[in-house]
């Protein structure tokens, strides 16, 4: 029974990286190259969205305080996010939109796959079927990262760029986090740092493919397991929570 | 950019046993994208279980000028039509 605060400390964790990075695909939506484009990332974030839903509404019932997915996702703050900061980021240009996309859905991948293992019926069943959305997400990456990098000039030297830029936040997708580790003992959630492997065998393969090269950058503080965020994250908030705060109980 | 993405017809088989029938088009810069932006914009409601995309530039279409000598004579051939025929209510797709 001491899993239980843990439990819910962790579906929350993988809720809120699905929330925040739908949150900042929609924004794609009417901004990208290509109006097939732009739905192609919003059918992405909503796939996103509905993980969070499941994910933050069972967070809520583990937690037992009566907290439900809108009060989760709208009346929290900043500091009670424990999202990864990669998911964050503001949006740069496609091909750095790409790189996130590549970065982040491969390691949704590699942990979905293993949590659908999960001895939580709960998680292991959300897993079984996000882990068919999010092999599409990083198809969808990998079929533009190697069109961008092994495009033209110009295309190669912006996908370049874009994972120049994200790469930094990659390190943190893979630290131990104390609630991953102490339920991975129980067989119920995934220790981050053994995806690490599997996630960089994928995407060196894809970045080798594209004729781009692995970034040597070095690995940015992070802290968003623990609440602590770029400055990006409040602004993201802000546009997210507005609405709900300033008429809760709003419904369509 | 759409100038330089080429346009694909997109034909979607709802379900096995059944023709692709023709669901629009889409913009993509190559096959393999036509097929994945076809799938976001033709079947995520379950629409589907099978995709052709053909690049819109390979159809040779008849034109509407020609709508009377291509289809008009078929108007009074009755004979040609089955439908003299009694059809079990099991077949369905007929």
């Amino acid at each position: 029974m001491i899993t239980q605060p843990a439990l819910a400390g962790y579906a929350l964790q993988l809720g809120d990286d699905a929330l925040i990075m739908a949150q900042r695909l929609g924004e794609w939506v009417s901004h990208a190259p290509e109006l097939e484009e732009d739905v192609a990332l919003g059918n992405i974030a909503l796939d996103l969205l509905g993980q969070a839903r499941a994910l933050l509404t069972y967070a809520g019932e583990v937690e037992g305080r009566g907290r439900s997915e809108d009060d989760l996702a709208y009346f929290r703050d900043e500091r009670e996010f424990t999202n990864l900061q990669i998911a964050e980021l503001a949006c740069g240009g496609f091909g750095e939109e790409m790189a996130r996309q590549l970065a982040f859905s491969s390691y949704q991948f590699e942990l979905y796959q293993r949590l659908q293992e999960s001895r939580d019926e709960t998680l292991a069943a959300v897993a079984a079927k996000a882990v068919k959305e999010v092999a599409y997400h990083r198809d969808h990456a990998a079929q533009w990262t190697l069109r961008l990098g092994d495009g033209t000039e110009e295309s190669h030297r912006r996908m370049q760029a874009g994972l120049t830029r994200v790469w930094p936040y990659t390190d943190e997708m893979f630290r131990p986090d104390p609630l991953g580790q102490a339920l991975a003992r129980d067989g119920l959630a995934v220790d981050a740092p053994e995806l690490r492997r599997a996630w960089a065998d994928y995407v060196a393969t894809v970045l080798h493919d594209a004729t781009l090269a692995w970034p040597q950058t070095a690995a940015a503080p992070g802290g968003g397991r623990q609440g602590l965020h770029t400055e990006q994250m409040g602004h993201l908030l802000a546009e997210m929570q507005y609405l709900a705060r300033c008429h809760p109980g709003a419904r369509w | 950019m759409s100038r330089d993405w080429p346009l694909w017809e997109v034909f979607v088989r709802s379900r096995r046993g059944l023709s692709h029938i023709h669901a629009g088009s889409v913009h993509a810069p190559d096959a393999q994208m036509a097929l994945r932006n076809a799938r976001d914009l033709y079947t995520r409601r379950q629409e589907g279980v099978s995709i052709w995309v053909v690049p819109s530039s390979a159809i040779t279409a008849s034109s509407p000028d020609e709508k009377d000598p291509f289809f008009a004579p078929a108007a009074d051939k009755a004979y040609r039509h089955p439908t003299f025929y009694d059809i079990p209510s099991e077949v369905r797709n007929l």
